[in-house]
């Protein structure tokens, strides 16, 4: 208990007038729900399955089979001539965070409506504990991928790919993923509180999305003309710096870097923004 | 320093009318088309929930917050507690703040007691050390050091209720807010809710603001207390005077159609939509007689199919004491599956309450009467009236008692009297 009531906290509730800001002070206070509500997320989605975290190996495992006999036996599409189930599977390792993470924190407010109704803490805490707990199973699925990368190494085409010196910046490419998603889901969670369309528009949006993304075909394919088109598309450039990463074969630019972490950081700002806007009156109208 | 711990000045909230709801894209394009071309229509009517609340509450005080459904005392407790924002005015809140609007926010069914504890004691805004402390004691108060290490979703309801109590019981705020909804569970369970919350107040000398219905629980914890009425502050000031107000104002009701803006708690599988009181002949009356019969109407939705639900009537006393417990289940009657709009009925045949002004609470739960879907507090209130009851014409009235009684009567000389 505070004995002194002259250095006492003091909470003022009165209408938020103009910008939005993000509470850093109040978040920061939260630390500690927040690594509960990631700690809470791991530990929940291992409890009510039967095979646990097998479930993140088996499905980019047979995501990566679907591909390899559509993509590449039947459309024929090229692999930068590295072995097709280590492109699709490199390819999904940040798609699958990606969209995971897209998937949670677009529907924070309305899934989360019953608690946010009955207590308070800066709602930002509960798309940030998603976008850090992903990262588990994205840590599953690299696992996964190393496995198959040494066995397509002791095969025959064992010299066609190589992962590169700049593999350790690969988790500063995942914060990016992280980000984007973040950002993107925010979006949405603003918009669906107050329209549920945007939910259903969520799920198409990220289909679409994967094929505006080089995940099963690479970059080098896409026409000159529509390259502007893959350049504005933020996933593109952590997508093909994965594949650069770990096998050698991505073709990231400095200037796709450069349109990349400006369109991240944009829908970023914008995100927490509308999130915010909303998130202090949602409750009355959901 | 005497500056008051809680301070509300013109607290105001406007609900748009037609805004409630979630609305699709469709009609929002509409209505910003309207407005756009200086319709009217399409702006939508201010509903005023509350309107300029203003009072004070000083360091130490326990104070009540009264007033009957739609009242807005619920929004008062949602701005205070920052779940959403007021429209206009400020309140200033001088210490840290705990509100418990509800038990076990945020239990995770799959997770043990004990990550529960934490994890709900972060949601409350407890720090990790904090209940690493208090860890001990609450298991202790909760009473369930054997089944710790289990899923909560294995517990038994008073377990589940107890342990969740028990984490907001050991929340250490300087200003407590407190929702009479969180006065579920069995009798003994709601006056150990009322202890602490007695104890917070006067040993620990926290400011205790709550929220409730229950005159009588509010008549034992609160010296002043505030009386809203249509969103305005009515009464501020002693107790006593505000709850005689409050009754003056609580009219007997005999038929409700719109239970929207009650208080209530449940799963919402299934909401309580109306109730009236009706005698024999079908004729909703409010004011029975005293061992003539008295029929319960009551409204519900079932929003998916229940096998077998429980339906119930609680009577309270106007001074929140409850009389009775009515359930189907009693008398074994079996509804059968259960879908979409019901209506069921009570028949209280002879009506053995003394005279004075009851509420019901109507309230539909699972087939084992455990998980209630509704329960709606303070639907409506009737009136009993003194009757012709006893062959003897004697009259009883509300202080000789709240329920009577049947009894037979005789008298003889004891054996060993004649003995001696």
């Amino acid at each position: 208990m505070n004995e002194n009531p002259g250095t006492a906290m003091e909470t003022v509730i009165e209408p938020t007038r103009g910008g939005h800001l993000v509470p850093w002070r109040e978040l920061y206070g939260h630390r500690d729900l927040l690594w509960l509500l990631v700690w809470r997320d791991i530990a929940s989605r291992y409890k009510q399955t039967l095979l646990g975290p097998l479930w993140f190996v088996v499905q980019p495992v047979l995501m990566t089979v679907v591909f390899m006999v559509i993509f590449s036996r039947v459309a024929r599409i090229p692999t930068n001539n590295v072995p097709s189930s280590l492109f699709y599977f490199c390819g999904l390792l940040p798609w699958n965070y990606f969209a995971q993470t897209f998937q949670s924190t677009s529907s924070t407010l309305v899934a989360n409506a019953g608690l946010f109704g009955k207590v308070y803490f800066p709602r930002l805490i509960v798309p940030f504990s998603v976008v850090i707990s992903n990262m588990a199973t994205l840590a599953i699925q690299l696992g996964t991928f190393l496995v198959i990368y040494a066995l397509e190494k002791a095969g025959p085409r064992s010299a066609s790919f190589g992962m590169t010196g700049t593999a350790w910046m690969l988790p500063l490419v995942f914060i990016q993923v992280g980000l984007i998603s973040l950002g993107v889901g925010l979006w949405i969670a603003a918009l669906s509180a107050k329209f549920r369309d945007f939910g259903v528009l969520s799920g198409f949006l990220l289909q679409l999305w994967m094929f505006a993304t080089p995940v099963v075909f690479p970059l080098t394919r896409v026409p000159a003309r529509w390259y502007w088109g893959a350049a504005i598309n933020p996933m593109t450039f952590p997508l093909e710096t994965t594949r650069l990463m770990l096998l050698g074969a991505g073709t990231p630019t400095l200037s796709l870097f450069a349109l990349s972490a400006g369109t991240t950081l944009a829908i970023l700002v914008g995100g927490v923004l509308i999130f915010q806007r909303v998130e202090k009156n949602f409750v009355d109208v959901i | 320093m005497s500056r008051p711990v809680i301070e509300v000045t013109n607290l105001s909230k406007c609900y748009r009318l037609g805004a409630i709801g979630v609305t699709t894209l469709r009609e929002s394009l509409h209505a910003w088309y309207a407005r756009k071309r200086g319709n009217a229509e399409g702006d939508g009517q201010g509903f005023w929930a509350l309107r300029d609340v203003s009072f004070e509450v000083q360091a130490g005080e326990v104070v009540g917050i009264i007033g009957s459904n739609g009242a807005g005392k619920s929004t008062l407790l949602k701005i205070l507690s920052r779940i959403t924002e007021p429209t206009s005015g400020r309140a200033v809140l001088r210490g840290r703040v705990a509100s418990l609007l509800e038990v076990g926010t945020g239990f995770h069914p799959d997770l043990t007691g004990r990550e529960n504890i934490f994890l709900n004691g972060a949601i409350l805004g407890m720090t990790r050390a904090e209940i690493r402390r208090k860890f001990d004691e609450i298991v202790a108060f909760a009473d369930v050091q054997k089944f710790i290490d289990t899923p909560v979703k294995r517990y038994s309801s008073g377990m589940y209720v107890r342990l969740a109590f028990a984490v907001a019981a050991h929340l250490e705020p300087e200003i407590l807010i407190v929702d009479e909804v969180l006065a579920v569970g069995d009798t003994i369970f709601q006056e150990k809710c009322m202890g602490k919350m007695k104890e917070a107040s006067m040993s620990q000398g926290r400011t205790v603001l709550f929220v409730s219905h229950n005159i009588g629980a509010v008549q034992t914890l609160c010296k002043s207390s505030v009386l809203l009425d249509g969103g305005r502050v009515v009464f501020s000031g002693d107790t006593q005077e505000a709850v005689s107000l409050y009754l003056k104002k609580t009219r007997p009701q005999a038929v409700v159609e719109d239970l929207s803006n009650s208080t209530r708690s449940g799963t919402g599988e299934a909401r309580i939509t109306r109730i009236r009181f009706e005698n024999d002949a079908g004729v909703p009356q409010t004011h029975f007689r005293m061992g003539e019969p008295m029929n319960i109407v009551v409204g519900a939705r079932f929003n998916s199919a229940v096998e077998n639900p429980t339906l119930g009537i609680n009577i309270v006393t106007d001074t929140g004491i409850r009389v009775a417990d009515c359930r189907s289940s009693h008398y074994n009657v079996k509804i059968g599956r259960t879908e979409g709009l019901i209506e069921y009925r009570m028949r209280i045949d002879p009506v053995l309450l003394y005279p004075r002004t009851y509420t019901a609470e109507p309230w539909v739960a699972d087939a084992g009467g455990l998980a209630d879907f509704d329960w709606v507090r303070n639907a409506a209130s009737f009136v009993v009236t003194s009757g012709p009851n006893f062959k003897s014409g004697a009259n009883v009235n509300t202080h000789h008692g709240i329920a009577f009684i049947p009894t037979t009567w005789s008298a003889s000389v004891p054996a060993e009297a004649g003995r001696r």
